[in-house]
């Protein structure tokens, strides 16, 4: 039996449900297809950074969405809060890029400096602290020799990703989205007649709507050339460990630490400055761990908990692509790696778009036409 | 530094020692890694330490797992006690610590046995001090021979409920009542499976002299107790009982709880084995062949961590694992497998028998599997069913993406404690086989590590 | 053939023991009630399983935290000792 639905969204991860949530507010009628209870979900290997630091090297349009996206964080975690009584942990505290050695210090200043002057304003106003900093803005803490200083972005925070997930499904119940997982789709076949819409099916059932958005990050590969698609998604692995529950350390989060609202603290890489190897090996994971000692030697007496790697999505840019296809109007594609930092701006400006049925000026750049115009020397 | 050798065993039980001496034995470079600091593990624990069994310890039994410790010894296996494993790879690292520096051992097969613990099933009160398994008080007993005094509640179901009544009224302590949960239908069951009792009756005596020992002790037993609750505050004070409808309170300072073994399989969950649902003893198992092997190659599991058989048909399958691993590496070919292989099959069909019956007439109760909405499952975490029940609502269809919403399973103990229990209350709020829910996934490390320990791994 | 007793120190005070004994049993035998604290409700926790599957046993063994207790054997002048709650790194 055929069902229908305003908007039919493919992936129930952070980048699907902070789209469908965002749709279903402004009052779309939507349908979410998910996988079962072994998705791949990159939102379980996201380290939970809200990161705006080194985002859109070399795509500062990447840099002023990632920077839209943090300013819309605050209440978007307050609604989510408000809607659901899901706290997502979502604190605006600024982050930080650890920098061992003269090394890194002098690396990670060149890296604030070519980024700041690639865009006409800068989205960032990252800055370098020295070590004096550091122990100024977090007193309770000892830091190793090496530590030189860090990068310092004041707008970077984090978030509970796994608490983001929950209170987005929690809040997509309550809107009335027909959540439905163990739904892997199949195909989608666009209407004979162009403007006809889009024809979705499972194993079980079939759904026609007139709009459809690809947001299931690897599983979006079998789906998309029908419909006119042609973008290339890489696989990065990551690896995170956990450790026990600790009292608040006063830590500021970092790319390779971060304390948690439970006070576990994850350990681990995060998807820029790829300083971490990120392969699945312990013998990678003993160097994560021997990076993060250096940063704070006491940390040798707190035990790993879990381990898990993942994989992420990756455009070869690393930024996201967005677009709506030519030849199928009303098909969409979202995919990018950093879908808890953007879930804010998804939820919002990409929804918005998506409703209204065209990406504007602001999203227009995500289009991967753009890894065409490079490759003819633009 | 790391290790290589041909056949690397994983637990000191009765599976293990037995495994690794008819390795050795064959001539195989044989490491026998244990995290405890003596042999034996549950089973036989302090079996070398002493000349003779406790009271109320089998001497048969005793003397089963001191000749298996000194078979073990003789066999030229290399032995680390207090050697936690923390991760196994598929391509047979395993991955050690000794609670100071990690280690990789490099094995070319590698022998999972891992043993049972007791099915935790949670209730009211089960987190309270005053609170702890029957196989903990008897393990408190195997090591130092302590006893209740003060008298202590047994609640449950399984041979070891009376088992252990036996043992503490044979050293002199105290047992204040059995409150026993296994429901009237229980009876009926395991008589279907007379034949194979029929065929190990010396069991069948055994454990009925066991019972009719406690009740002539003047045990109060208390059967068809349908629902339990711990009750106390900060510390259990009683111990209130539901029979035919009625509830019961009685004052407490031990609560021993028992629902029958399962099989520890945390070690070939975490390599990804295929696992399989077993109705009859509600529990997931790794699915071996008749040597043992694991679906993951060069892996092999046996003795209780592989289904639960008992500690002489754990060991008998240990032996069969070995002879597949020196085929496997080529120390002796099928044919003489097969034919060492023989005396040890045969002895195996004389001990299993009897566990459809056993399994059948200690079966846990069913609606234990549904516990009310603020009993907390997952200890570690403080997470309770109504939780689980509100993730599942939510649209999580198995046990992983509800341990992503509620933290179900992410403390220290890795789901251990809460893992089948989750499971089974997905199940019913489904209303589907626990087989169709599975289970957590089960991360590295096995048990937690310091990250000093983890720093100090080598390179490469 | 009974294992010799020695002197163990639960929360600061002598409790003499089995050597066989494990530390988790060691608090029991000290009579101290609960072993830790949960870290989340600041309940009172106490050894549960005694064969290193519950992970309530998490003490403080000679200045070492989070330890299974009941994986640990008691040695002559070990300190045994509670642990109240989340750690503070130290």
């Amino acid at each position: 039996m055929t069902q229908t639905a305003d908007t039919v969204v493919i992936g129930g991860g952070v980048v699907g449900s902070a789209i469908a949530y965002g749709l279903a507010k402004r009052g779309a009628r939507v349908t979410i297809l998910d996988e079962g209870d072994d998705a791949i979900r990159a939102s379980r290997v996201n380290f939970g950074l809200v990161w705006l630091h080194g985002k859109g090297d070399g795509m500062p349009a990447y840099g002023f969405w990632t920077r839209r996206s943090t300013e819309l964080w605050p209440r978007f975690a307050d609604e989510l809060k408000a809607e659901t009584g899901i706290d997502t942990h979502y604190v605006k505290s600024g982050g930080l890029s650890y920098c061992l050695g003269e090394t890194e210090y002098a690396r990670e200043t060149e890296t604030l400096q070519r980024m700041r002057e690639q865009a006409e304003r800068d989205p960032y106003e990252t800055r370098m602290v020295d070590r004096g900093d550091l122990m100024r803005m977090m007193p309770g803490v000892t830091f190793g020799a090496e530590v030189l200083g860090a990068s310092y972005g004041p707008h970077d925070g984090h978030v509970s990703p796994l608490n983001l997930l929950h209170a987005l499904h929690t809040a997509l119940m309550r809107l009335g989205v027909d959540y439905r997982p163990g739904s892997s789709v199949l195909e989608v076949t666009p209407a004979a007649t162009a403007g006809g819409g889009f024809e979705v099916r499972t194993a079980n059932e079939t759904f026609s709507t007139p709009k459809v958005v690809l947001a299931a990050g690897h599983g979006i590969m079998p789906l998309m050339r029908p419909l006119g698609f042609e973008v290339e998604i890489l696989a990065e692995r990551g690896q995170i460990m956990v450790t026990e529950r600790m009292a608040p350390m006063g830590l500021l989060p970092a790319n390779g630490v971060r304390q948690t609202a439970e006070g576990t603290l994850l350990i681990g890489t995060t998807n820029e400055d790829a300083g971490y190897d990120v392969s699945t090996t312990p013998q990678a994971g003993a160097s994560m761990v021997r990076r993060a000692i250096r940063v704070i030697p006491a940390l040798a007496h707190v035990r790993v908990v879990r381990t898990w790697a993942g994989l992420r999505t990756l455009t070869k840019d690393e930024s996201p692509i967005y677009e709506e296809s030519a030849r199928y109007p009303g098909a969409f594609l979202a995919t990018c790696h950093s879908g808890v930092t953007l879930a804010a701006v998804h939820a919002t400006d990409l929804a918005d778009a998506i409703y209204n049925g065209k990406l504007g000026a602001d999203i227009e750049p995500f289009h991967s036409q753009r890894f065409l115009d490079t490759k003819h020397g633009r | 530094m790391n290790v290589t050798c041909d056949f690397l065993v994983i637990g000191a039980g009765p599976a293990g020692m037995a495994a690794a001496a008819t390795a050795a034995r064959l001539g195989l470079s044989t490491v026998l890694v244990d995290e405890q600091a003596t042999l034996g593990w549950q089973i036989y624990r302090q079996v070398e330490g002493r000349g003779d069994n406790p009271p109320g310890v089998s001497h048969l039994d005793w003397v089963r797992g001191a000749a298996l410790a000194a078979e073990f010894r003789a066999s030229g296996a290399a032995y680390q006690s207090g050697t936690q494993v923390w991760q196994l790879d598929k391509d047979r690292k395993v991955y050690v610590t000794d609670g100071t520096k990690a280690a990789c051992i490099v094995a070319r097969r590698v022998f999972i046995a891992t043993g049972a613990m007791e099915r935790p099933v949670p209730l009211p009160g089960w987190t309270l001090p005053g609170v702890m398994t029957v196989g903990a008080a008897q393990i408190r007993y195997k090591t130092s021979q302590w006893v209740p005094q003060d008298g202590a509640w047994l609640a449950g179901s399984g041979p070891l409920v009376w088992l252990y009544a036996a043992q503490v009224l044979e050293a002199g302590g105290r047992i204040a009542g059995i409150l026993d949960t296994a429901p009237p239908a229980n009876t009926a069951r395991a008589l279907r499976h007379t034949m194979g009792a029929l065929r190990n009756w010396a069991t069948v005596q055994r454990g009925r002299a066991l019972q009719q020992r406690v009740r002539a002790a003047g045990v109060a037993v208390y059967k068809h107790v349908s629902a339990l609750e711990a009750k106390g505050d900060g510390q259990l004070s009683s111990v209130r009982y539901c029979i035919n409808g009625q509830w019961h309170e009685k004052p407490a300072s031990l609560l021993l709880l028992h629902q029958g073994v399962v099989p520890h399989a945390h070690a070939t969950l975490s390599l990804d084995a295929a696992h399989r649902w077993d109705e009859r003893q509600r529990c997931f198992a790794p699915v071996v062949d008749a040597w043992g092997n694991l679906s993951v190659d060069g892996y092999a599991a046996a003795g209780d961590c592989a289904g639960i058989v008992g500690a002489e048909a754990s060991a008998l399958q240990g032996r069969l694992a070995a002879l597949e691993g020196a085929r496997a590496l080529g120390v002796i070919d099928a044919t003489q497998r097969d034919a060492q292989a023989a005396p040890v099959r045969a002895a195996l069909l004389r001990h299993l028998p009897i566990r459809p019956f056993l399994d059948a007439l200690f079966a846990p109760r069913a609606s234990l599997f549904e516990p009310a909405d603020d009993v907390l499952v997952c200890r570690c975490e403080s997470v309770t069913a109504r939780q689980i029940r509100d993730a599942v609502a939510l649209g999580c269809v198995g046990p992983n993406q509800m341990k992503a919403y509620t933290r179900c399973g992410m403390g220290p103990c890795q789901g251990r404690m809460c893992g089948l229990a989750a499971t089974e209350i997905i199940a019913r709020t489904r209303n589907v086989s626990p087989s169709e829910i599975g289970l957590f996934h089960v991360r590295p490390p096995l048990k937690p590590l310091s990250l000093s320990e983890f720093a100090a791994l080598a390179e490469g | 053939m009974a294992a010799e007793r020695i002197t163990v120190y639960v929360d600061g005070a002598a409790v003499t023991v089995s050597a066989n004994d494990s530390a988790a049993s060691a608090a029991l035998q000290a009579g101290i009630g609960y072993t830790r604290l949960s870290p989340i409700t600041g309940e009172k926790r106490a050894p549960y399983c005694m064969m290193g599957m519950c992970f309530e046993c998490l003490m403080v063994i000679d200045g070492v935290p989070s330890r299974q207790a009941c994986m640990v054997t008691v040695r002559p002048g070990m300190r045994i000792e509670r642990q109240t709650g989340a750690r503070v790194l130290s």
